[in-house]
């Protein structure tokens, strides 16, 4: 059987996720199809047909398709679904969107934000916050998954030769339209897939003085995001959250700054390879997982800092 | 116009959750349960509804276990009008949870359905968009604001690259995220009123649905542990270290 991996894209792009989540699909036996369902998006097909390790692109190119709202999604994703034996998308807010009502659809139980492949059936999963990791074993026919992408390294984005075969728009749903988006325009690497990140907490104090850490940012090429008190606190918009419940990062570098270390935050950040925590109380949790910890008040600290980079 | 809130009774956010001795599941004796705080918020959300005179009756529904009645009473203390349990004694999957809910909501026909985008036992982030699916509803998830229209809401919803608003059909279901509405506490005399409004059971088993798992749980176990790290004494010093030991900035 073939495994079917469903591709994030804005119409014009493959966005990196993708990448991770072809990696996973990668790890068992069979070959890997890319799913593409947009508007006018003949481009993201060409752009991962060079992708690595995906023998054959099909692409739904239909207007009803262009904001990749749950309902036709689902219904198209269905419509292939039974041709493969993996479906496998990223935990995105894409892929957590749209996969359960497929995996629903098929009656199976979907296995949520796998960090690994243990064999066909079997597969690992931080549950609690990431406090522990469970190893389940699904005895569904079709298996219904969503990827960790930091967990998988991605596959190249070149040197494959994937074939593109166009299919029919299926059951488009019209219960759900779409309005509007604000999407965050910054010049600085996405945070998901930045190698260097430098977050904010509470103890910035205020929007303002997130431009400490932008200075930093931009010397260091890094990405910025923030803990969730400080995005509640309307410092920054809800994009820049790192945690359980908002983004999930490894950079190689990661530098919290005047955040606490609370579990949920631990969750989104624990697995970067290095860990720098700035933070005033000596007592702070984040320093129980920094390999540097700088006990220092942030507002001396990173001037100084951006000074020496 | 008839608000259901399915919710769930979860460890407390604050407890630090820890495998078992012989790693077959994670430890919860004797940990503080509370409800799912997503769920919390979907309260809120639909207790404010009916505030506004929007929404006319709430009515909070779990599946779960005798204890779960602790949950409801809670959602009843917080503006819920009357609460039902489906009781089981087995711990179901979203799918079968969902399943359930479909059920309830097949003889409650609400017109709009507000729960949590996830729990956080474990972070499945599954039952509101399956139950969307086995009911085809609409679904909007992940959401920071609701707007109810006569026969439509406009909902926006957080995602990985900012906002999106989407407008849904009712009825829908609507799950919450962190930003939609900061849940209110329950006071005294509220509690007490609480524990005089209807809380119905129905037993799981008379209501015809499969819930049988699909997954095994073959073993739960701590993450890899992060190496002990340092504290270094200034900015240069840190500076040095992760140029010359750590070699992440050149
Ligand atoms: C269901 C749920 C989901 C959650 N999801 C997330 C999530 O996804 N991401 C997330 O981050 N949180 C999440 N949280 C919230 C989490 O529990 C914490 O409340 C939050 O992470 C705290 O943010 P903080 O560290 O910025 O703030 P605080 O805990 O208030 O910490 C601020 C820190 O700044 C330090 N500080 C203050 N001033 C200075 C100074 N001048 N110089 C140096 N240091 C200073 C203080 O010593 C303190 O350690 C979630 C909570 C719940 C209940």
């Amino acid at each position: 059987m073939s495994i079917l991996v469903i591709a994030e894209h804005d119409n014009a792009n493959l966005k990196p996720a993708t990448l991770n989540t072809v990696a996973a699909a990668k790890e068992l036996n069979g070959e890997v199809h890319l799913l593409i369902s947009g508007n006018s998006c003949q481009s993201v097909a060409d752009e991962a047909s060079g992708v690595e390790g995906i023998s054959k692109i099909l692409i739904s190119d239909n207007a009803a398709y262009e904001n990749h709202l749950a309902e036709s999604t689902a219904n198209l994703i269905k419509s292939v679904a039974s041709n493969y034996s993996h479906i496998l998308a990223a935990a995105t807010t894409f892929g957590k969107n749209v996969l359960p009502r497929l995996s629903a659809l098929l009656d199976v139980q979907q296995i949520s934000e796998i960090t690994e492949i243990v064999s066909e059936d079997t597969f690992k999963r931080p549950i609690y916050a990431g406090s522990c990791i469970a190893t389940v074993k699904s005895n569904d026919s079709i298996k219904v998954i969503t990827v960790r992408a930091t967990a998988f390294d991605p596959v190249n984005s070149s040197g494959g030769s994937a074939s593109i075969e166009n299919i029919d728009a299926d059951n488009i749903s019209d219960l759900t339209s779409f309005v509007g988006e604000e999407i965050a325009q910054s010049d600085r690497p996405e945070l998901t897939a930045a190698s260097i990140v430098i977050s904010g907490g509470r103890g910035m104090q205020s929007g303002d003085n997130f431009h400490l850490l932008e200075a930093i940012a931009d010397k260091l090429g890094a990405a910025v995001g923030a803990s969730r008190a400080a995005v509640d606190a309307g410092f920054v918009p809800n994009d820049y959250q790192v945690g359980q419940t908002g983004k999930i990062v490894a950079p190689d570098l990661y530098i919290a700054v005047g955040i606490s270390g609370a579990i949920q935050h631990l969750a989104g950040m624990k697995d970067s390879k290095v860990i720098v925590a700035i933070n005033k109380d000596e007592d702070a949790p984040i320093f129980q997982v920094a390999d540097y910890g700088l006990v220092a008040d942030l507002f001396n600290a990173l001037p100084e800092l951006s000074e020496q980079l | 116009m008839k608000i259901l809130v399915p919710i769930k009774r979860v460890v407390d956010y604050n407890v630090k959750v820890r495998p078992l001795g012989d790693q077959s599941d994670v430890d919860l004796n004797n940990v503080k349960m509370a409800m799912n705080p997503f769920c919390e918020i979907a309260v809120e959300e639909a207790v404010r509804l009916k505030e506004a005179g929007t929404a006319t009756e709430v009515v909070a529904v779990t599946v779960g276990k005798s204890d779960s009645q602790e949950q409801l009473r809670t959602a009843l203390a917080l503006g819920a009008d009357r609460a039902i349990l489906a009781e089981t004694d087995s711990l179901l999957e979203p799918l079968a949870i969902a399943k359930v809910l479909s059920k309830v909501i097949e003889e409650e026909s609400p017109k709009l359905v507000i729960l949590g985008k996830q729990a956080i036992d474990g972070d499945n982030n599954q039952t509101g968009q399956m139950l969307a699916a086995m009911l085809n509803y609409s679904q909007a998830t992940f959401a920071s604001e609701v707007i109810i229209d006569e026969d439509s809401a406009s909902v926006t919803r957080e995602i990985d690259g900012g906002l999106q608003t989407i407008k849904v059909s009712l009825p829908a279901i609507i799950t919450t995220d962190l930003r939609l509405n900061e849940p209110r506490y329950a006071s005294l005399p509220n509690i007490m009123k609480a524990k005089k409004k209807e809380l119905d059971v129905k037993p799981i088993e008379e209501m015809g649905v499969d819930i049988n798992n699909r997954m095994e749980l073959l073993s739960v176990e701590l993450p890899a542990s992060r190496q002990e790290g340092i504290k270094v004494e200034s900015v240069e010093d840190l500076v040095s270290k992760l140029k010359e030991e750590a070699k992440v900035i050149s």
